[in-house]
């Protein structure tokens, strides 16, 4: 049984005739990829965090007026892939030209809040992936899996299941440091009975798997890529 | 929202990827992966008892990889032997992943138990038990196509189990349905060109196998089998798996198996171990007809 399509890739509906559709796949691509691109900025090219910020923008505007999106051919790379080497493309040019890099119009598309993104590059692990792909890769990953979570606690708030949500949070969650809680305490905190926890654990992840593999789906640029991508994901790749 | 960690996204790719069963079966961990699917511990909460459950890890598009999974399932119903790992159920969970139940085998691959093995006839009896479930399958029409000592678990009374079928191709299946599949190293040639394969192409990775479980210092007449067991041509190699035993059997009777071309020095020598007590007796009877003569010819 095929998994629905619920959702369409960013990078097919940036090609659309309608310039509307056009500008909301932009806008939710940026919104899917600033943050992967900022970090790898920070990381694999040490610029400074205002540096950082105002490349990430200008990339956005750089790949917008030159069409960059649309030139992507699937059969020659994974689209995180094409747009890592755009940027490294950019950031090469920018570098060999001297320019100073200008605040463009990228904030225009989608707010960038280059201040939480700074604030997670501090609490990241120390080790960073000698390989740029996996560096740019992990980065990608942990974008993909903010937005999931933050949609699921939405949801989950807005159709009233909070406790839903707050079961998923404790055991999924929980600061790996301090240890996973039993099914059973949860449910004593929580008063609840071990058994709604096993089944408010399973409605959860459920709905966060099917979220983690609707946005994946958005930020790909093929059913072959969305299967490699979630096939990774889901089997054990991390 | 907090920030996710590494090993947060670590945690939050194994919940996504947990099978979520509705009834049945409550999932308590993992016990191995493949290129497409993961093995899960569950237990069986009907029947109280401890189940392994195979499940796609992404449904694909086209459902390629859960029809692989029913293929396999089905597979090893058919086969119903000590060494192959029989199948309870199959079904799709309600995410539309496909999986089938089957009995939980605990064990170490062979490659980690062998090295446990120090002496020869111990290792050579363990493959011997691998090749009676292989040939059993190829009895039923079915060929393995991916043996190789990751895929063979051993357990703790020396049972041997052969696993992962699904890349078996079974002889009723037809040609376009056929998967290329197979691990480099113990793929034989002929199926690594994405040709039609029979029973040979298991005999190839058995003889491959067998070398590794030998050792690089086994005897030149294992080694022997071995290598002809994975000539590259098809038709250099033993054309049944029970030629493959016959010829270890010999080695076991201390018997020349036909692959190996003993030298004369060995011949003699073995010729002697075999035939020990009448050759003395015949040397001593030699030797006193000679002391006698030259005793009467003095």
């Amino acid at each position: 049984m095929a998994f629905p399509p619920t959702r369409l890739s960013v990078v097919a509906r940036t090609r659309s005739d309608d310039e509307e559709t056009r500008r909301v796949a932009f806008a939710a691509l940026v919104e899917a990829y600033w943050k992967p691109i900022y970090k790898y900025l920070r990381l694999q090219w040490h610029l400074d965090p205002d540096q950082a910020a105002d490349a990430t923008q200008d990339f956005f505007v750089s790949a917008l007026e030159k069409d960059l999106i649309a030139r992507y051919d699937p059969a020659r790379a994974r689209f995180r892939t094409y747009l890592r080497l755009c940027v490294d493309g950019y950031q090469s040019n920018q570098v060999k030209a001297g320019r100073r890099l200008k605040r463009g119009g990228g904030a225009s598309l989608v707010s960038l809040d280059f201040t939480t993104a700074e604030g997670e590059l501090r609490q990241r692990e120390p080790s960073v992936p000698a390989d740029v792909d996996e560096l740019f890769y992990r980065e990608w990953v942990r974008a993909l899996f903010d937005r999931a979570v933050g949609e699921l606690r939405e949801r989950a708030e807005s159709r009233g299941r909070r406790a839903m949500f707050e079961v998923f949070e404790r055991y999924d969650l929980a600061d790996p440091a301090a240890g996973r809680p039993s099914y059973a305490e949860i449910a004593g905190s929580l008063g609840l009975t071990p058994a709604t926890v096993t089944n408010h654990l399973a409605a959860m992840r459920r709905e966060f798997r099917a979220l983690v593999l609707d946005h994946l789906r958005e930020v790909t640029g093929s059913e072959e890529e969305w299967e490699a991508e979630a096939r990774r994901l889901l089997g054990g790749g991390w | 929202m907090s920030f996710l960690s590494d090993t947060a996204i670590a945690r939050l790719c194994e919940a996504a990827a947990w099978p979520g069963f509705e009834s049945g079966f409550t999932v308590t961990g993992v016990a191995g992966r493949g290129g497409s699917a993961t093995v899960y511990v569950a237990r069986d909460e009907a029947l109280h008892r401890e189940v392994a459950i195979k499940v796609v890890d992404v449904p694909d598009r086209d459902g390629r990889a859960a029809a692989r999974l029913a293929r396999e399932a089905l597979i090893l119903a058919r086969l119903d032997h000590p060494g192959i790992v029989p199948v309870h159920a199959q079904g799709v969970l309600p995410d539309g992943r496909a999986y089938y139940v089957m009995k939980l085998v605990r064990g170490r691959p062979l490659d980690r138990a062998a090295a446990e093995l120090q002496a020869l006839p111990d290792r050579l009896a363990l493959f011997a038990r691998i090749l009676d479930t292989v040939a059993f399958a190829h009895a039923q029409g079915i060929v393995h196509r991916d043996l190789k000592p990751a895929n063979i678990l051993v357990g703790g009374w020396g049972d041997v189990y052969v696993m992962d079928w699904g890349a078996a191709q079974a002889d009723t299946v037809a040609e376009h349905e056929r998967v290329v599949a197979g691990t480099p190293g113990f793929m034989a040639p002929e199926q690594e060109r994405g040709e039609m394969v029979d029973e040979r192409a298991d005999i190839f990775a058995l003889g491959t196998i067998l070398k590794g479980l030998a050792g690089a210092d086994a005897p030149p007449a294992v080694l022997a089998v071995a290598d002809k067991a994975s000539a590259a041509e098809p038709a250099a190699r033993y054309a049944r798996i029970a030629d493959v035993a016959d010829e270890l059997n010999r080695f076991r009777d201390g018997l020349p198996p036909s692959a190996y071309r003993e030298p004369a020095a060995e011949r003699l020598l073995r010729l002697y171990r075999r035939y020990e007590l009448p050759v003395l007796l015949v040397l001593a009877y030699v030797l006193m007809r000679a002391g006698l003569l030259l005793w009467i010819g003095y």
